[in-house]
């Protein structure tokens, strides 16, 4: 078996074997060490010595065995006494699926949207503290006491290993789906040198939603982030060029859409429609999939994208769905009726100053042939964002006003 | 999201301090590391010689050229940074007004958010 397919295997496993440890023994936080230990054991002796038998079964052994050498030693240095700790049968893992259980503990409310991605990519998603340090670009020992103070928080929170029940189920489940988007959004928008790994974040939100959706296929919303994640991932290469300049949506080569990751989630989107309620990330997926339908840029559906746009701006207030929205006004009503929308949105401290409002108004003036106001938007847009492939974009806009 | 800190000091502003002012600022800075290091989110603090120290380069007519620095004029200059990763620009604004110099006068704390990063962080 290669490393690869061994890495494949692990990461499907950990939140099973995670989830056995913490069932048997409690504390989540050692397990979640123990786990990752066993984790990195394998990595080692598998694609050399083969991959054993029972692999889940191996993990949880190897995982507990480091848990109670822990746990002795910590009760070593506490009674320096010899005790008798729990040993452990070899037996397999149950067949409950844990990994609903670990995400709602990753996610945990107490926790900063940082430490929640960070703790779900390890327990969940099987990745290694450095290699998450490398995603996030920053040193593995800030990943670490990152992930570490996560866990002390959850501990101190007394949380119990089972699902919520009812209205709190329902909420806790809103941050783990933000969490993935969290996690997808941090591979897609890749800004800086390591795009390699980064794109392998958006993957691995991707293979999270994918669980999710296996254990909730009835959830709309989560069927909804799912078929948003597909929809957008598949014009991720379209989105740059080689040199990683931005290409806006308009002037993408559409053949070259990803057409499996499409159908698969216009399907998903057709399936969470026929819901009873619908959500932000369902609506979001419907947009996505309106301009996935579109064969070409002119053939957009901009009628339905709006209407899509102000249904969302109804449940979710937030001007930036205003500013989306004023983008399809301005298809379908002209870019007076888009700017006239943008105007409202001067006086929200939120979005006002922000490069994409800037950027948005640059666009939409251009349109109305005031070249004068276009070039002064896109300069001030250039400096205010903090992305340098966005920026290299509207310093071009810029220029090419201007001539 | 990352932040770089940076520290303005005043040369002549710091003179006035005393030495229990000084070693103030000194415990305050110990203090801010260590719960930058137990949340996760320092990634490196430095701080710099005196500016007197600088040496300041430049290439003219193909030739290199260096003298004395600071190159700035002015009377505050660069003492030192903290390079943060946190969770958004609120929360590094929280952050540094922890620092002990935001207390005193003649002392700058700048918070400006990164846009590029390569080196040692991805490695």
């Amino acid at each position: 078996m290669t490393a690869s397919a061994t890495e494949d295997l692990l990461r499907e496993f950990t939140p099973q074997v995670l989830g056995a440890l913490v069932r048997r023994h409690g504390q989540f936080e050692g397990c979640e060490d123990a786990v990752q230990e066993a984790v990195l054991a394998a990595t080692v002796q598998w694609p050399a010595e083969g991959v054993p038998n029972n692999p889940r079964g191996w993990l949880v052994t190897v995982a507990s065995r480091r848990l109670i050498d822990q746990m002795r030693s910590d009760h070593a240095r506490r009674e320096r006494e010899s005790a008798t700790a729990t040993e452990v049968a070899p037996e397999d893992v149950p067949d409950t699926d844990d990994t609903l259980v670990l995400l709602f503990l990753c996610c945990h409310p107490t926790l900063t949207a940082a430490s929640q991605t960070a703790l779900t990519l390890r327990a969940v998603g099987g990745l290694t503290t450095a290699e998450i340090a490398r995603a996030f670009l920053v040193p593995e020992a800030t990943m670490a006491a990152r992930i570490s103070r996560a866990k002390q928080r959850i501990k101190a929170a007394g949380s119990s290993f089972s699902l919520p029940d009812g209205a709190e189920r329902e909420e806790r489940l809103r941050v783990v789906l933000h969490v993935l988007y969290l996690i997808f959004n941090e591979g897609y928008t890749a800004s800086s040198g390591s795009e390699l790994y980064r794109a392998d974040l958006a993957h691995e939100a991707i293979r999270l939603a994918r669980m999710v959706h296996a254990q909730l296929p009835e959830d709309g919303e989560v069927t909804g982030l799912l078929a948003l994640m597909l929809l957008t991932h598949a014009r991720r290469e379209e989105r740059t060029t080689a040199i990683g300049d931005l290409v806006p949506l308009d002037e993408q080569d559409r053949t070259k859409w990803d057409r499996g990751l499409i159908d698969e989630g216009i399907e998903l989107v057709k399936a969470s429609l026929a819901g009873p309620a619908l959500g932000p990330y369902q609506l979001q997926a419907a947009i996505a999939a309106t301009h996935a339908d579109a064969a070409t840029a002119e053939e957009t559906n901009w009628p339905q994208v709006h209407a899509l746009y102000l249904i969302l701006e109804r449940i979710a207030p937030n001007p930036m769905i205003t500013l989306n929205r004023a983008i399809a006004l301005a298809e379908t009503e002209g870019p007076e009726a888009g700017l006239a929308l943008l105007s409202a949105l001067d006086s929200d401290e939120r979005v006002a100053g922000h490069h994409r409002l800037l950027s948005v108004r640059a666009h939409l003036l251009e349109k109305t042939g005031d070249t004068a106001g276009a070039y002064e938007h896109y300069r001030r847009a250039a400096k205010s964002t903090a992305s340098i492939a966005e920026q290299r974009y509207l310093e071009a806009r810029a220029g090419r006003v201007r001539t | 999201m990352k932040f770089l800190i940076s520290l303005h000091i005043n040369p002549a502003a710091m003179d006035t301090l005393s030495d229990e002012e000084k070693a103030a600022i000194g415990a305050g800075h110990g203090t801010f590391i260590e719960a930058l290091k137990k949340s996760g989110e320092l990634i490196i603090t430095q701080a710099l010689v005196d500016p007197s120290q600088a040496a300041v380069v430049s290439v003219r007519n193909g030739q290199p050229v260096v003298t004395d620095g600071p190159f700035l004029e002015s009377k505050e200059y660069l003492g030192g940074f903290y390079l943060i990763d946190c969770e958004n620009k609120e929360r590094a604004i929280e952050l540094a007004l922890q620092i002990p110099d935001t207390a005193i006068e003649g002392l700058g704390v700048e918070v400006r958010q990164v846009m590029f990063a390569e080196g040692q962080l991805e490695a």
